[in-house]
């Protein structure tokens, strides 16, 4: 089956039910994503799939196709930061950062969905995923600021 | 500097011999320098100046021993090296090296934490069956009991600065320029005419220096990273998705690997069959491990499906299998026989006339960091190389090393970035499984990687705890208290597995709680060690991560019945100057004497650990649907904060963990497995839960980590505010048995 992913076609010969995460991970060797828990617990695995956040454990690969599917490798490169991913580094939300990349894809999702969330609807969305480490403040205070400079822009 | 006999003398004394003329460890016992790791494999113009800087004429390589396990340990050890070599942090690369001696921990050592053993146990003993180690004594490389920034503060800076020293010196052999007339500036000698030579171009020439040993450290008014704000030098990997943790690893050749083991922890294997497993797409094999079997596969997802469907007949838990039985055992543990230490016993407890009995009980815990247990280890011909997020390279080389039947010279550790730790990764069950998968599977990479499954099934978890405790109350004071604790030892169950002895009495049954610094006339603090139960180990804060609940819990509830306030009370009974500072500081940032409204309450507790003085006030409110939390307030005496930003993360975080395990987190188990088995039933802390969190650092020229002490007061403060708002004393964890949250 083919993949859309961060703007690239991929072709995958994988049984219909693996889940994209893992087609992602091991078969496209694009590690962004992450694997915490496989049943939608955690988030760890956020992706976009046509700009919406999903768990890609929860996804199989026959559903993605057809779909622009964005990991974090996509969102923003080294050189030219999405503004969530900049407002994550000036916060310095990371701890062990595991997590992160799951919390960058949703944080970056809510706010194509409600540009200037109040602080219940930041609590709200970002409660979906899981971060064991407690950078959990820092994270308000980033989408905060993302959602500013989203706002200028 | 007068400081500076002071530093070498103590740099001498933990252990840098291969920095500072190779004798710290003669003085331990054997006259013998730790190797330098460093001085292997060095190509023709690369310089090895001290085991902790590497500087080629390609960049500046920082070595930083311990973990970084998401606490900053990187970031912290890049710094305080900088500071003295005198580069920027976006010059250097921050490498946590390879296994060696040289980076053996002192204070761990010294503190005997967690590793709760004599000196003696360890020293004669470490190793057994690897001679080469034993010769070397401790090589006690290990990440843990917030001892980082204490081991590392003067060591690595000594490192910077001798390696500064050497450079300036081989600068002036380069040039004819005289030491006197050099300064340095961002990884360059600058020449009076200010002409920059990189210390990437000074480095052969260093090479053949003897390095500079007498050297002066900057006074704390010229620091410019030390205690100032800087940027993570992982940070921007970590906001980008292009950190590799030690599951990310891909290499060429590759086999991706699960295990499934019995879910009885150290239960045996009986039978298996994996006649449908291996007509599964994409298996390669299914081997027989150590209690349990693993399955090789072209990727991961195929494996852990494998696993799923090979059968397989456990044997019973060498354990009582149900809670009820462990029970049993903790509460038949409070016996003159059982009884494993007393270290605080004044007035006289015996005769005290208890107004208050009361029992408490906590549950065990699981450590379940984010990113489960993975390892890759490759065997090819006599060299074995295992990749992994560990505490304990140290130890595992020499694990792995007896379970190949290798020397450990013959086998390479790389330790990868872990995502999560809290104390899991001072285990090596994972890495040893991997290694009995690349042994029958020799030439060929096997990533094993958890399922989260496997994960919570074979956690080590934080013991089960109980306490039974007597008090007593005379005109509004707290006159007496008597705790006991009743615990497995994580010490025994730990050092076991790490092939090491554990004697003498576990502080850890009682840390956190023999050691507060309260006067009160009649007291005492027993522990009694339960027969080991199920396997544990160390859970951040370790045993102060239970007893503070226990402790501050109980007193409290004496408090309550004295008719005293609770702040007010603890300061009258602290006799220590710190711990009275954090005190009143949580007091005055809550705004402690205002009371609050019908439903709301305050609570305090205080825990000293690791050293570091720590005072928390929780303000919650009972809400129609449920207990919400409001606020929380810390204060805590932490001695030098090195880096502002780690230390607010690593106290903030070490509440929300300490709050959300209290709340709401429990392992059980029944028929000997855990019956958690994934967050859905061990849930954390999320983010809508998570209250407004003020911190305040009292420092101190003192030295102290602050991975952990952030941690004990949390559920004792949150216990304590509920109190104060509903009336309803919670003696038992997790607090979701008898109340809801919102």
């Amino acid at each position: 089956m083919k993949l859309k992913v961060n703007g690239t076609e991929h072709e995958v010969d994988v049984e219909e039910d693996m889940p994209l995460l893992w087609v992602l991970r091991d078969e496209l060797g694009i590690t962004g994503p992450k694997y915490g828990c496989g049943i939608a617990q955690c988030g760890a695995c956020t992706v976009h799939l046509d700009g919406v956040a999903a768990k890609s454990c929860q996804i199989w690969a026959v559903d993605a196709e057809g779909a622009e599917i964005t990991t974090i490798e996509g969102l923003g490169t080294l050189e030219a930061l999405h503004a969530v991913q900049a407002a994550w580094v000036e916060h310095q939300v990371a701890q062990c950062g595991y997590c992160q990349s799951g919390q960058i894809m949703l944080a970056a999702s809510l706010l194509v969905d409600s540009p200037s969330p109040t602080d219940e609807e930041i609590d709200d969305a970002m409660s979906a995923n899981l971060c064991r480490c407690g950078t959990y403040p820092r994270i308000r205070a980033a989408v905060k600021t993302a959602a500013a400079k989203l706002q200028e822009a | 500097m007068g400081r500076l006999g002071k530093i070498a003398r103590r740099t001498f004394l933990i252990g840098s011999a291969a920095v500072l003329g190779g004798v710290a460890f003669g003085v331990y016992t054997y006259r013998k320098p730790a190797e330098n790791p460093l001085e292997e494999g060095l190509a023709q113009d690369e310089a090895a100046l001290t085991p902790y800087v590497k500087i080629t004429a390609d960049g500046i390589t920082l070595i930083t021993p311990r973990a970084e396990v998401g606490q900053g340990a990187y970031m912290v050890q890049a710094a305080l090296i900088a500071e003295e070599l005198d580069v920027r942090l976006d010059q250097i690369t921050a490498d946590p090296g390879v296994p060696s001696a040289a980076y053996y921990n002192g204070t761990v050592a010294a503190e005997g934490f967690p590793l709760a053993a004599t000196d003696d146990g360890l020293l004669a003993r470490t190793g057994r069956g690897a001679a080469d180690v034993a010769g070397k004594l401790l090589g006690l490389q290990l990440t843990g009991g917030s001892s980082t920034v204490p081991d590392a503060f003067d060591k690595l800076r000594v490192a910077g600065a001798v390696a500064r020293a050497t450079l300036l010196q081989a600068a002036s052999e380069e040039t004819g320029t005289v030491v006197e007339q050099l300064r340095t500036r961002d990884g360059a000698v600058l020449l009076p005419d200010e002409t920059a030579l990189p210390y990437t171009a000074l480095a052969a020439t260093a090479a053949g220096i003897a390095p500079v040993q007498e050297v002066t450290l900057k006074d704390p008014s010229e620091w410019r990273y030390i205690g100032k704000e800087m940027q993570r030098i992982d940070i921007v990997a970590k906001s980008t998705g292009t950190q590799t943790y030690g599951i990310d690893l891909q290499m060429d050749g590759m086999v991706h690997a699960t295990v499934k083991c019995n879910p009885r922890i150290g239960g045996e294997m009986l039978s298996y069959d994996a006649s449908e497993a291996e007509a599964m797409r994409g298996v390669k094999r299914v081997v027989p491990i150590t209690g349990g079997i693993g399955v090789l596969a072209d990727n991961t997802w195929r494996a852990f499906r494998a696993a799923e469907a090979v059968a397989c007949t456990w044997a019973e838990a060498p354990y009582p299998p149900e809670m009820d039985g462990m029970w049993e055992a903790v509460a038949a543990s409070f016996t003159e026989d059982r009884q494993d230490s007393r270290f605080k016993d004044e007035g006289d407890v015996d005769a005290m006339e208890a107004s208050v009995e009361a029992e408490y009980r906590i549950p065990y815990l699981a450590h379940a960091p984010l990113e489960p247990m993975t390892a890759t280890v490759l065997l090819d011909g006599g060299r074995l190389d295992i990749w992994t997020g560990t505490q304990i390279p140290r130890f595992m080389q020499v694990n792995a090393a007896k379970l190949a039947g290798l020397d450990a010279a013959q086998v390479h550790v790389h330790v990868l970035t872990s995502g999560g730790s809290f104390g899991r990764r001072l285990e090596d069950d994972y890495v040893l499984q991997a290694v009995e998968l690349a042994m029958a599977e020799p030439g060929v990479p096997i990533k094993l990687t958890w399922s989260r499954e496997e994960d919570m099934a074979h956690d080590f978890p934080r013991p089960l705890q109980m306490a039974r405790a007597r008090g007593a109350v005379a005109n509004g004071q707290v006159t007496g208290f008597d705790l006991g604790i009743a615990a497995p030892s994580v010490a025994a169950s730990q050092l076991a597995r790490l092939g090491q002895p554990a004697m003498g009495p576990d502080v850890a049954i009682v840390a956190g709680a023999w050691d507060q610094p309260y006067n009160i006339p009649d007291y005492r603090v027993t522990g009694y060690r339960v027969p080991p139960l199920v396997p544990v180990s160390s859970w951040r804060s370790v045993g102060a991560s239970g007893n503070g609940f226990l402790h501050e819990g109980f007193l409290d509830e004496l408090i309550h019945v004295a008719g005293a306030d609770p702040l007010e009370e603890r300061l009258r009974l602290c006799w220590h100057a710190p711990s009275r500072r954090v005190l009143e500081a949580v007091g005055e940032m809550s705004d402690w004497g205002n009371a609050l409204p019908e439903g709301r309450g305050r609570g305090v507790a205080f825990t000293l650990s690791f050293g570091v003085p720590t005072a928390e006030v929780v303000e919650v409110t009972a809400t129609d649907r449920g207990i919400r939390l409001d606020k929380v307030y810390v204060a805590c005496e932490v001695g030098r904060v090195i880096d502002p930003v780690t230390f607010d993360n690593q106290v903030k975080g070490g509440v929300i963990w300490g709050l959300g395990h209290a709340m709401m987190s429990e392992l059980t188990y029944f028929d000997g497995i855990a019956e958690q088995t994934n967050y859905d039933g061990y849930p954390g802390l999320r983010i809508y839960q998570t209250p407004e969190i003020e911190v305040r650092a009292l420092e101190t020229d003192a030295l102290r980590g602050i991975g952990e002490p952030s941690v004990p007061p949390a559920a004792p403060a949150l216990a304590n505010a509920i109190f104060a708002a509903t009336g309803q004393r919670i003696r038992e964890l997790p607090l979701n048995k008898s109340v809801d949250f919102v």
